[in-house]
């Protein structure tokens, strides 16, 4: 099996090092052009298993505002970003909404719930 | 007309205001106003869903909802402090005579002892940014949009183009993906984005959303809503090259141009501007050429992270308790600030020295160009009186230096900010 | 007119002529429809030109570009205080560059005083300076003319349609001409997208279409080919330094490139002169700006060219007859022209509507003037316009007016409300923002655009999603709702 190699731009500090990292079946086997160990791991985890936290909103029914803004309990695989907002999409949660309350559980069944980041009335 | 006074009157309820009312409140104003126009606190993070505010202030990775909600629970545990909501301000006086309008309590007039101005930024628009072509709908501001996607419920088009790679048009790509439609491309007419990294990777390349560098906007067709607009590849002057035309077909733009503190208050009541900021000139206090007057957040210059704001505005908070309270003393000199080569601008423009002040001054820089292994340097008569390497430095990011104050205590007249490559 | 039947007139276009029209003939016992096919009037021309009184000098004499533009200007003048109309008499200069130039100036002075222009005057380098110090140093003289006046055109437009509901005359918009019936040789009447309006006689105010509309009855005898004029408007802020209308030396085609101030205060320079690709052609065009910024930078080398807010594009509806076309139609017994109408044609409008109303008296020899005719227009509330004794009152009576939704012009919530449900009242967000002023300022409805298509919908009773910028078609924003926008698959 042939070296795939990414080129990854390290988010960590504002250097913004431009690197590259070797994968194998999935696995990473070598990094380099980063200038510290957290980019590095920053890296590898990118090429190998690269997660993010979703932001986005869900319909309110009866607040003084129609969306709640959300935020995801943990950070999901990032090949989950849109097919997990789509699914938001379809969601709706009756007012009222209070921060940190959770308004989807489990979402597409990630294990990653869905909390509100602000409350909101009853109109 | 309803007239009350008030120690500190605080202009804005977004980040920079809630801080500046907390910290007045904390050094000892009695009475302190909050004045707001929208109907809720928190100004534009209520609509900056995203995550990623308040690692600084906090230690926390927050949303912008949730940093509101973070600085409003600050200003409940303060006490003392009015607020008032969908409120105007309309007028204010040199000396320090607010006039408000709100549908709840109609016409007041407020006699403060000291001003905090925290209105933050607008947008600039299509026409600062002159793009030909028909005035058909389906143009916005990103953040206009992001209000209406976010807060709403409604969206501005399916298929678009963002002019300008600001963080908020960045953004505004991952939003506007993550609710079906689909970004054709973000034009962005410098050689470098003006997005902070993290953004770059997370809201474009996450999505393949294509990065047009040095390419401008030249057209827009469509007679009542956008059809296309067509783009052009940019030389180093910034002209478009002629044969480069690329069009997209979309139904929505979204501009994303720069922001512009919004200085229309400050200006009628003859506080002195900066070109370089588009805010006020301000001491290290944050006070303005108008005594009693200070300036914090976006008003004063746009920031690229709330944390910074809510910091500046501590200190004008502060300022503005001890002006009031009239404990701020005399300097016994004042030195000038200004933006020497690779520097754009920076904050504060003045500093004023008390004899025996031993704190470092936080200088907030922006430069000119990106660049790597650069010096940064405080130049005093053409002697270097501080200096610092830094790795890296983008206009996107502004660079963060304490300046001590063996550095500005000898030093009399004027100070120069450089920013030049270092020698290898 | 036999017993109580009132002849019928439909008016084509809703322009300034054409409202100008309206109001004229709802002064007689007519029965005065106008139809428009935009969602509001004066969308077209009227919209986007210099928005200038002319004080009548700078059309040849015995022409009726002279005649009307002269008595148009003292009917704006008569009319003025009881429409409430926005007219600032800042006067005009037209500025010789060279003194080669100043010959031309004695001649527009000649023309101005067959004309019946009282007050011109020829001014030397020192005297225009001191009117205009932001002007080039190296101009050579100016004639000045302080009868001259800026106008807010859809303001005046919107006004005389006002007053003309106000005697019974209708206005329809999205109503859009598609025949003229004609009967014995005679007008009948009038297909529309609203219907058949059977009509007596029909007013040809189509502007850039009124050869079309023309054509459409029978008579074929002028083209209308329009030329395009782009500008650019200046923020508030940085338009203090132009305090007259400042013209260039005419040329054969236009009054030229020149500098002026809106009635609300807002520096703007243009228009260039090209031809249009077609008649809704408003596209601005780089070489386009670029002319308009280099013909300014002639008479003011110093533009604020950074406080730019906006640029657009108007068209002129001039004629292949090189002067208004007003009269009875010679191949249609009951058409009426008012056609060809380019600059001065806002100045003239009142003019040529009194012409009109002329016409049908000849043809109606016991016209009659309605005896309970209303001159007067109630007062549009500009709050920011107000002493704060009168600004607390209103806000006491109908908070709404203490909710400030445009923060550049100061435009409340309670005038954005009136805008919408007065007579004629505002559909559309353009609606909004030319009647009250939101979104006219420096962010350019970047704020308030989104809340004023909110409070549209909550006044109308219609969905957001049903409301337009301006044109049929503009809609602005979609519903949120899944499959709404998906043109991703997830």
């Amino acid at each position: 099996m042939k070296n795939e190699v990414r080129k990854i731009s390290c988010i960590v500090c504002p250097m913004g090092c431009v690197g590259t990292v070797e994968v194998r079946g999935g696995i990473a086997v070598r990094a380099a052009g980063f200038t510290c160990k957290r980019g590095e791991a920053y890296a590898v985890d990118e090429v190998t298993a690269p997660r993010r936290v979703l932001t986005s909103t869900v319909r309110v029914v009866g607040g003084v505002l129609p969306l709640a803004p959300v935020v995801s309990s943990r950070p999901l695989p990032k090949e989950q970003l849109l097919p997990a907002a789509r699914c938001l999409a379809t969601m709706q949660v009756a007012a009222p909404v209070q921060e940190g309350q959770v308004v989807v559980a489990n979402l597409l069944g990630l294990g990653v719930d869905m909390v509100a980041t602000r409350a909101i009335a009853v109109a | 007309m309803r007239r009350q006074n008030c120690d500190v009157a605080v202009i804005g309820g977004g980040p920079a205001g809630l801080a500046a009312a907390v910290s007045a409140r904390r050094h000892g104003a009695q009475k302190v106003l909050l004045l707001e126009r929208d109907r809720e606190l928190g100004g534009i993070l209520q609509q900056c869903i995203h995550n990623g505010f308040g690692l600084q202030r906090y230690d926390e990775e927050l949303t912008g909802p949730g940093y509101a909600s973070r600085a409003a629970r600050a200003l409940e545990a303060a006490g003392g402090v009015e607020v008032q909501l969908d409120t105007m301000v309309v007028g204010l006086t040199p000396d320090k005579v607010l006039r408000t309008v709100s549908p709840a309590a109609g016409l007041q007039e407020v006699q403060a002892k000291a001003v905090v101005l925290a209105m933050g930024c607008r947008e600039r628009t299509r026409g600062a940014i002159r793009i030909p072509g028909e005035r058909p709908a389906g143009i916005y501001t990103a953040g206009a949009a992001q209000r209406m996607v976010n807060m709403e419920g409604y969206l501005p088009g399916k298929e678009i183009v963002i002019v300008g790679s600001g963080d908020i048009g960045l953004i505004m790509a991952r939003r506007m993906t993550l609710e079906g439609a689909q970004v054709k491309a973000v034009l962005e007419i410098m050689p470098y984005s003006n997005g902070l990294t993290r953004n770059l990777v997370q809201c474009l390349d996450d999505f393949n959303v294509p990065l047009y560098l040095s390419h401008t906007i030249t057209r827009i067709e469509g007679k009542s809503r956008v059809t296309s607009v067509t783009c052009m590849a940019v030389d180093e002057n910034r002209c478009p090259i002629p044969g480069t035309e690329k069009t997209f077909a979309c139904d929505c733009v979204l501009l994303s141009v720069g922001l512009i503190p919004e200085n229309e208050l400050s200006e009628a009541t003859g506080i002195a501007l900066d070109p370089l900021t588009g805010g006020p000139v301000v001491d290290q206090h944050r006070e303005t050429s108008v005594p009693g007057f200070f300036a914090a957040g976006n008003v004063l210059q746009v920031h690229d992270l709330v944390d910074w704001v809510s910091a500046e505005s501590d200190i004008a908070g502060r300022s503005a308790a001890l002006f009031a309270r009239q404990l701020r003393p005399a300097p016994e000199k004042t030195l000038l600030l200004q933006a020497g080569s690779g520097v754009r601008n920076v904050v504060p423009q003045r500093l004023v020295c008390q004899p025996g002040q031993a704190e470092a001054v936080r200088l907030f820089i922006r430069v000119a160009q990106p660049a790597r292994n650069v010096r940064l340097r405080c130049l005093c008569q053409g002697e270097t009186c501080y200096e610092r390497r830094l790795p890296i430095v983008k206009p996107s990011e502004m660079v963060v230096v304490e300046l001590p104050s063996a550095a500005y205590q000898p030093a009399s007249g004027l100070l120069t900010i450089a920013v030049e490559e270092a020698a290898p | 007119m036999e017993g109580n039947k009132k002849s019928k007139v439909v008016i084509i276009g809703g322009g300034i002529v054409g409202c100008a029209i309206a109001w004229e003939l709802a002064k007689y016992q007519l029965d005065v429809t106008l139809v428009e096919k935009q969602p509001d009037l004066a969308m077209e021309t009227t919209k986007a030109n210099s928005a200038i009184l002319h004080a009548g000098f700078a059309a040849r004499p015995g022409t009726l570009k002279a005649r009307y533009n002269v008595r148009g200007l003292a009917l704006y003048r008569q009319w003025e205080a009881a429409l409430g109309l926005e007219i600032e008499y800042v006067g005009s200069l037209v500025v010789a560059r060279q003194a080669a130039e100043k010959e031309k100036l004695a001649e527009l002075l000649a023309w101005g005083e067959a004309n019946g222009v009282p007050d011109l005057e020829l001014l030397d380098r020192e005297a225009v300076l001191a009117l205009e110090p932001a002007l080039s140093p190296e101009i050579a003289g100016a004639l000045w003319a302080p009868g001259a006046a800026v106008i807010w055109p859809f303001g005046a437009a919107l006004a005389f349609a006002e007053n003309a509901v106000a005697n019974g005359a209708r206005v329809m918009t999205d109503c859009e001409v598609r025949s003229i019936a004609i009967a014995a040789g005679r007008v009948a009447g009038v297909e529309t997208s609203r219907g058949f309006l059977p009509a007596d006689v029909v007013v040809n105010a189509a502007g850039v279409w009124a050869d079309d509309i023309s054509r459409m009855a029978g008579d074929d005898s002028f083209t209308i080919t329009p030329r395009k004029g782009e500008y650019v408007l200046f923020d508030r802020a940085a338009s203090g330094k132009v305090r007259h209308i400042i013209f260039p030396i005419p040329t054969a085609v236009s009054k030229g490139i020149l500098i002026s101030t809106t009635v609300h205060g807002n520096m703007f320079i243009g228009p260039n002169a090209q031809p249009a690709a077609g008649k809704d052609d408003t596209a601005t065009t780089e070489a386009g700006m670029a002319e308009v910024i280099a013909g300014a930078q002639k008479l003011m080398p110093d533009l604020p060219l950074g406080k730019a807010i906006v640029e657009f594009a108007g068209l002129r509806a001039g004629s292949d007859r090189g002067d208004f076309i007003i009269g009875n139609s010679a191949a249609v017994d009951g058409l009426v022209q008012a056609a060809g109408i380019e600059s001065p044609g806002l100045t003239a409008a009142p003019a040529i509507a009194e012409r009109i109303g002329e016409l049908l008296c000849e043809r109606w020899p016991n016209l009659k003037k309605r005896a309970d005719h209303i001159p007067d227009n109630p007062k549009t509330v500009r709050f920011s316009k107000l002493s704060a004794a009168e600004q607390a009152a209103l806000i006491e009576q109908n908070p709404l007016y203490g909710r400030v939704i445009c923060r550049c012009e100061l435009i409340t919530e309670g005038e954005i409300i009136a805008a919408i449900n007065r007579p004629c009242g505002a559909r559309t967000v353009d609606g909004v923002k030319r009647r009250a002023g939101t979104g006219l300022g420096r962010c350019q409805g970047g704020f308030c655009g989104p809340r004023v298509v909110l409070i549209l919908a909550r006044e109308l009773g219609v969905p957001v999603t049903a409301i337009v910028k301006d044109a049929a078609g503009s809609s602005l924003f979609m519903d949120k709702l899944p499959g709404h926008c998906e043109v991703l698959k997830p």
